[in-house]
């Protein structure tokens, strides 16, 4: 599949403080792609430098084939969605979603037929003569969606666009974001730090930390095998525990203090040299509650209920461990439990380069 | 006394706040004083003046004082009263007004959105520009003028108060698009907008109550101006302020306090005028230039 944006060796710095530095990622058409990180990752400050509102230091960006560079934000076809939503105060809506068309000098009557498609898609029909203000959060949204809509854009970016939405409203839009990309399977570029958002509306994730790409790859593999011990904390919450231990090659074992667990069914288990210092991790819902010969004997210390799980809190030597069990299990504080770890979908991390074994 | 603490908690009247009120009434007193003065003045007549009851209130009311401010009252060998002045002002103020205030706001745009090379630099100059006291510019830019050939002309005025306004202005006006959301501006630009179309169609309607805050500044400003207009405007374009100097300060003849003080009110009423109607927009606005930027 042929690419719809190339970011080549992009750099990009504040003064003397270097944001990106030789950054490169490839989107395909069609395809939605989630910059992911901490704030101050530069996740939007690349996606800045992709819509021409910052110049880069070095690099190249290519839209479409085209070498843009050097071209003016309205001339790289491109829709871009705002956390502020960005919604020009003093004009009304329909006014808001044909300011763009209106600069280009488009005929008045393909205008109103953009508009139409774009407001009945979102739903915003009913408020077309309405200002800014007299919106609510979500409409807001759907307005600055819709600006992006009525351009015919190629590529889509969005700058966290849910973060100012309340809860509900979010997962809603969410949901409306996705069946547009469906709808639509247009480039989408989409920032955020928002895990769940990433998850759901991913094709592609990549985890930003610093200005570096930690990993690039499906939400799945993200989620499943991350690259590093960086990529394992961000994703999931309930987050992955971690527990420092050593690796005892004949016996198969990562020794945590005096507990063992035996990870001879771990899938790069050759990659382990003897004595190594290694991270092991495991996500919460990959912890049982049986007895078998490999199992560790712990106590209850705090039960969380959530609804549709309950989430129980032990330790293993000091270090906490969190278990997601069913909403229906019912543990006490003080509980004696036997804890048996699912090692396929364990992660082992070198505890100096931090990268998954 | 209620015991049981319940509802609205009651209101006492403290000692601190009666000194407090007292404080607020004598601030009011002092500063209304003149301007009780000035108008029971005016509305004297001659006679009664020289009895010397400056807070008396008139026994008698003459309005006669006023038309003669106006219209009649002699300046030098002229006896046409404030009235020229009036105009004089009216034709220095609304051009220097709007050309300055416009000037400004596309500098402060410039300033706030267009981070140019050496944007920071202009700043700061802008920022010494507004401290600089006047006087220190009066001569070379009256040699400049001179040399321009506008100097005692009516766009030579208008030049020196667009110039000695446009440093403060620019910097109200950059602090207030400073604190307008950087995504709107990012925004405009990806719908295709340049330096003028956004200018045009997004900042300005944008810019109301900053423009109200920079139009009461400059009118009260140039209006109340002596020194610029004494020295640039000419003979044939003096202010307002220039003629009632001319009025007040005579040199022959009997002082006629009454006439005096109903030009000095009669001066005053255009930037008295802008305050009361505008206090609300005024306020509001240097607030929000206040809080961000």
């Amino acid at each position: 599949m042929k690419n719809s944006v190339e970011v080549k060796n992009i750099s990009f710095s504040y003064g003397k403080t270097e944001i990106l530095n030789d950054l490169s990622l490839d989107i395909k058409e069609g395809e939605f792609m989630v910059l992911l990180g901490p704030s101050g990752c530069g996740k939007t400050t690349l996606l800045n430098c992709i819509a021409g509102l910052l110049d880069l230091s070095d690099g190249q960006i290519w839209i479409e084939d085209d070498n843009v560079t050097w071209k003016e934000p309205k001339d790289r076809h491109i829709g871009m969605v705002f956390q502020s939503y960005a919604l020009y105060p003093s004009m009304t809506v329909e006014k808001n979603l044909s300011f763009g068309l209106r600069m280009m000098g488009t005929a008045k009557k393909i205008i109103d037929d953009k508009i139409e498609k774009a407001s009945n898609l979102l739903q915003i029909n009913e408020l077309l003569k309405r200002k800014p203000s007299q919106l609510s959060g979500g409409q807001r949204q759907r307005v600055a969606i819709g600006r992006a809509l009525v351009r015919d854009a190629k590529v889509f970016l969005f700058d966290e666009p849910l973060s100012n939405l309340d809860a509900k409203l979010r997962a809603e839009l969410r949901y409306e974001i996705k069946k547009l990309h469906r709808d639509l399977s247009n480039t989408m570029i989409y920032v955020t730090h928002d895990q769940i958002e990433a998850m759901t509306l991913a094709d592609r994730i990549s985890v930003m930390k610093d200005g570096l790409i930690q990993q690039l790859d499906t939400p799945k593999k993200i989620y499943n095998k991350p690259a590093n011990l960086f990529v394992a904390g961000f994703i999931g919450s309930p987050s992955m525990n971690f527990l420092r231990a050593k690796f005892d090659k004949s016996n198969q074992y990562l020794l945590i203090g005096k507990k063992q667990i035996n990870i001879s069914k771990y899938e790069n288990l050759n990659n382990l040299i003897d004595d190594q210092e290694v991270v092991f991790g495991i996500r919460p819902e990959n912890i049982k509650i049986e007895k078998n010969e490999n199992s560790i004997l712990c106590n209850v210390e705090l039960v969380e209920p959530m609804g549709a799980d309950t989430l129980v809190w032990t330790s293993i030597e000091g270090t906490p461990i969190s278990i997601r069990l069913e909403g229906s299990s019912n543990y006490n504080l003080n509980d004696e439990i036997n804890i048996s770890f699912d090692i396929n979908k364990s992660s082992i991390f070198d505890s100096k380069s931090e990268e998954r074994i | 006394m209620n015991s049981i603490p319940s509802g609205p908690r009651p209101k006492h009247l403290t000692i601190g706040r009666i000194g407090l009120y007292c404080f607020i009434l004598v601030c009011a007193i002092f500063f209304l004083m003149p301007l009780y003065v000035m108008i029971i003045t005016s509305l004297k007549d001659m006679d009664e003046i020289r009895a010397a009851n400056i807070l008396n209130l008139p026994k008698e009311l003459s309005f006669y004082s006023w038309p003669k401010a106006w219209s009649q009252a002699c300046t030098g060998f002229v006896c046409e009263g404030l009235k020229p002045g009036f105009f004089n002002s009216v034709k220095i103020t609304v051009p220097s007004v709007i050309v300055s205030v416009g000037l400004s706001a596309i500098n402060g745009y410039a300033l706030a959105f267009w981070r140019f090379r050496g944007a920071y630099f202009f700043f700061g100059l802008c920022l010494f520009g507004a401290f600089i006291p006047y006087q220190v510019m009066v001569y070379p830019l009256l040699k400049i003028e001179d040399a321009l050939g506008i100097y005692s002309t009516l766009p030579g005025i208008i030049l020196v108060h667009t110039i000695f306004g446009m440093p403060i202005l620019t910097l109200i006006f950059r602090n207030f698009y400073a604190s307008l959301p950087i995504d709107l501006f990012k925004a405009a630009r990806i719908d295709g907008g340049n330096f003028v179309k956004i200018f045009i169609y997004v900042i300005i309607p944008m810019s109301t109550p900053i423009t109200i805050v920079a139009v009461i500044l400059q009118v009260t400003g140039i209006w109340n101006d002596f020194l610029l207009g004494l020295v640039f405007a000419g003979r044939d374009n003096q202010p307002m302020t220039v003629q009632l100097n001319n009025i007040v300060q005579v040199d022959y003849g009997v002082a006629e306090y009454n006439v005096d003080m109903s030009a000095t009110i009669l001066t005053s009423l255009v930037p008295l005028f802008v305050y009361f109607i505008s206090g609300r927009w005024f306020v509001r606005g240097i607030a929000a230039g206040a809080i961000k930027g």
